[in-house]
């Protein structure tokens, strides 16, 4: 780490106080979870809870990132993920500049890897990256050198935001192993969902799906996915759970016909009080966000005393510094 | 011209039962001599090629491929196509009418078979579209498309939704004796579908295209052959479902064929992982099991015949995030040396390999352009000679094509095209191969 030449602010010269075995950590890129081993994210974990204590000191800020540039490069739009790894760029002193394209108006991804070539000109270190089509970053880290951080790819993964989740969950439990989570809605379209379902298996916690059938993945079992369960029932799926993550339902699931009616999925799948009752006293409810009220979760819910949302966007700016810091290091070596 | 004798290899002819070593003697563009052993030529005087270890066949047969001319001239041309085609042992190519325009009137049938005789290095037969446009509204005008000479009809790419119309392309190809080809899609359930729904499609997060998709259609091609007797060829099979709803309607006497691509025969799903849109196609690759039916399907003559689905695109046109790429696969050039992995696991057997790429698809054409697929004594001279065991990296750098889009680049593969005669000239030798004054 460099320290030297920052003697302008002494608050500048306090490390964060980050584990030393950071030699387990493989990663120049952050795609997915599904290649993080369990030491891999448990050294997370340790990075993130330094990070955290940086951010409850007066001066939110450590130089661990100065002079390295990070671009963040959002074809949709998203206001917390950008402003969480902005916050978490800026809290480590590394320079942001922040892009947004269109991924509709550019025909051809040949544009994709001629931006992301112009990113890397232009002295990007770190490159932060939304796109709605699947495997976009993997695609474009053949071409550049510059570390790719997915901020969510399509329906495929969404890997910063697994990490984080867990991280809520290890904070609230003593031991990760052996837990049971339920994951409720929409599986089929979540990157959400698949990123977590990867990483709370490596974890040793065990996973349930619920939903609709119709919003279900092909394939579930196949010897390339995590083992899940799924119980369409909500109110059995929920008997026992750890943790409940209840995902946004996109209202178009209903025009392109694989719901009845938004009023019928609301009966089947809302995570209400009476539901929630089924599962542990002390079970944890998860939502990535942003929350349609009344629809997925009743608002009951989302504000009761089990919702650890408002803790999932404070936790993801700390577990961002820690990724950032850890793909630092990983690019100095 | 002199003569040409290719001496000294394992000539396998399937459409006369040969399998011997021997020497093949061609003169003026027609097969004159065959000859047994170390059998010599009656003629005093010709030209040696040495085809020690290498085999002897008719040119390889490809009912189905994709040329891009006119209107994707980028992706490929008729010159650059059949350059292709000679290089992985095609002498004769069937081209499909989704050009640009389409292949759907004669006047365009004209333009491929004066640009094919111009700037072609193989045989060229179009295949005309079955509806106007290839909107699957209206029929072509199928007789005039005959009369210029398409082998068969396909609206290939798109597949025939309208079931009425169908049935009447079925119906009134009859009085051609042509085949129908389908393109077997639902298209309502593979809508921005980008690869085999299953395990890989969930981890990856891509839409799925369910083996149904394929199925249905097939069933209702079936059904619609066996109510007009019509003919009915079925495009690019590649699942478990598909083989046996087609090995049943040939139990009962329905006219269909059916072909397969080197590329559903030899890879799975898998090759998609990292999101490789070089191994995006459609239909997309299957699975280990759909494999396994394939080649049964092969074996027991359920498939008739191997067709590559020779599709062509630029780099830049693959160089994109996966939903957004084109489907396709450039074949040609690697369609023997996938399809020899098959006969060295002993999956397949070398005489009948051959007899799909050359006897089968003869079949299937018919005499409209002479006897194809042969090695008969008078037959037009299109041999191919290749050595089975000689193994080779791909590099698509070095392809004919335009096309470089292959899942298979870097990739050793075991056997491999030494020459192709097309009408007794030599458009394509390795440069191993030196053929000298006798």
């Amino acid at each position: 780490m460099r320290t030297t030449g920052q003697k302008d602010n002494p608050a500048l010269q306090i490390k964060p106080k980050v584990p030393e075995t950071t030699s387990i950590w493989q990663h120049h890129h952050i795609l997915d979870v599904d290649d993080f081993s369990r030491e891999e994210i448990e050294l997370v974990f340790h990075t993130t809870r330094a990070m955290k204590e940086v951010l409850s000191r007066p001066i939110k800020r450590v130089p661990t990132l100065r002079g390295k540039t990070l671009i963040t490069l959002f074809y949709e739009p998203s206001t917390r993920t950008r402003l969480s790894f902005e916050l978490a760029a800026k809290n480590l002193s590394a320079d942001v500049a922040n892009l947004s394209a269109s991924a509709s108006s550019v025909a051809k991804g040949e544009s994709l890897v001629d931006t992301l070539s112009t990113l890397q000109a232009l002295g990007a270190d770190i490159v932060v990256m939304r796109h709605p089509h699947s495997g976009a970053p993997y695609i474009v880290t053949k071409y550049i050198t510059a570390s790719i951080v997915n901020a969510g790819d399509g329906w495929h993964a969404h890997p910063t935001q697994a990490l984080l989740d867990l991280y809520t969950i290890q904070e609230h439990k003593e031991s990760l192993k052996g837990l049971k989570a339920v994951i409720i809605g929409d599986i089929m379209h979540s990157r959400v969902a698949r990123s977590n379902i990867w990483g709370l298996t490596t974890m040793g916690i065990e996973v349930t799906l619920c939903c609709p059938p119709t919003l279900l993945p092909a394939g579930l079992g196949g010897e390339q996915l995590p083992p899940v369960n799924v119980e369409p029932n909500i109110e059995l799926a929920l008997d026992g759970a750890d943790m409940v993550m209840t995902l946004r339902l996109q209202l178009e699931r209903q025009q392109a016909g694989l719901l009845p009616s938004i009023r019928e999925y609301i009966q089947l799948y809302q995570l209400t009080e009476a539901r929630l009752a089924r599962a542990k006293p002390d079970a944890l409810v998860f939502h990535p966000g942003p929350v349609n009220e009344g629809v997925e979760i009743s608002p009951a819910v989302a504000h009761g005393p089990q919702s650890v949302i408002n803790e999932q966007v404070t936790n993801g700016v700390a577990v961002r510094m820690a990724l950032l810091y850890l793909l630092a290091g990983s690019q100095k070596q | 011209m002199k003569h040409l004798l290719i001496q000294g290899g394992r000539i396998i002819d399937p459409s006369q039962g040969i399998d011997v070593t021997g020497s093949l003697l061609i003169a003026e563009g027609k097969i004159l001599w065959l000859g047994k052993g170390e059998a010599t030529p009656p003629q005093p005087d010709y030209d040696v090629l040495p085809a020690q270890g290498l085999i002897i066949c008719p040119g390889f047969i490809d009912l189905h491929c994709h040329l891009r001319q006119p209107g994707f001239e980028e992706k490929e041309t008729i010159a650059t196509g059949t350059k292709a085609a000679a290089r992985g042992g095609f002498t004769t190519i069937c081209c499909m009418p989704n050009t640009s325009p389409p292949l759907d009137n004669q006047t365009v049938v004209e333009f491929i078979k004066a640009k094919s005789a111009s700037e072609g290095v193989v045989r060229v037969l179009p295949i005309g579209c079955i509806s106007k446009g290839r909107r699957g509204e209206e029929l072509a005008e199928m007789g005039e498309l005959a009369s210029a000479g398409v082998i068969a009809f396909s609206d290939d790419g798109e597949p025939m939704l309208n079931s009425h119309l169908m049935r009447q392309a079925l119906d009134y190809s009859r009085a051609f004796d042509l085949p129908v080809i389908d393109h077997c899609e639902d298209k309502t359930l593979t809508a921005g579908g980008q690869m085999n729904e299953g395990v890989i499609s969930t981890r990856l997060g891509l839409r799925g295209i369910p083996n149904a998709a394929e199925e249905i259609m097939v069933a209702r091609d079936l059904a619609l052959a066996q109510l007009t007797g019509g003919r009915l060829h079925i495009a690019h099979v590649t699942t478990e479902g598909s083989v046996e709803l087609i090995r049943r309607a040939k139990e009962k006497g329905i006219k269909v064929s059916a072909e397969v691509t080197p590329h559903h025969l030899t890879l799975t799903e898998e090759r998609v992982i990292g999101y490789d849109t070089n191994a995006k196609v459609n239909p997309p690759l299957r699975t280990k099991r759909d494999i396994k039916a394939l080649i049964q399907g092969l074996n027991d003559n359920t498939i008739d015949i191997i067709a590559t689905d020779h599709a062509p695109h630029t780099e830049a046109d693959k160089l994109c995030e996966f939903d957004l790429a084109p489907f396709g696969i450039s074949g040609l050039e690697t369609a023997l040396g996938s399809l020899m992995s098959l006969v060295h696991s002993g999956e397949i057997d070398l005489v009948a390999l051959i007899a799909k790429l050359t006897q089968e698809p003869a079949q299937i054409i018919g005499n409209k352009y002479g006897g194809l697929g042969t090695l008969a004594t008078g037959a037009s001279a299109d041999v191919t000679l290749f050595d089975p065991n000689l193994e080779w990296v791909v590099e698509p750098k070095a392809f004919a094509s335009k096309g470089r889009n292959t899942p298979l680049a870097g990739e050793r593969l075991k056997g491999r095209v030494m020459a192709t005669i097309f009408q007794g000239n030599l458009v394509y030798k390795d440069d191993s191969i030196k053929v000298k004054a006798k």
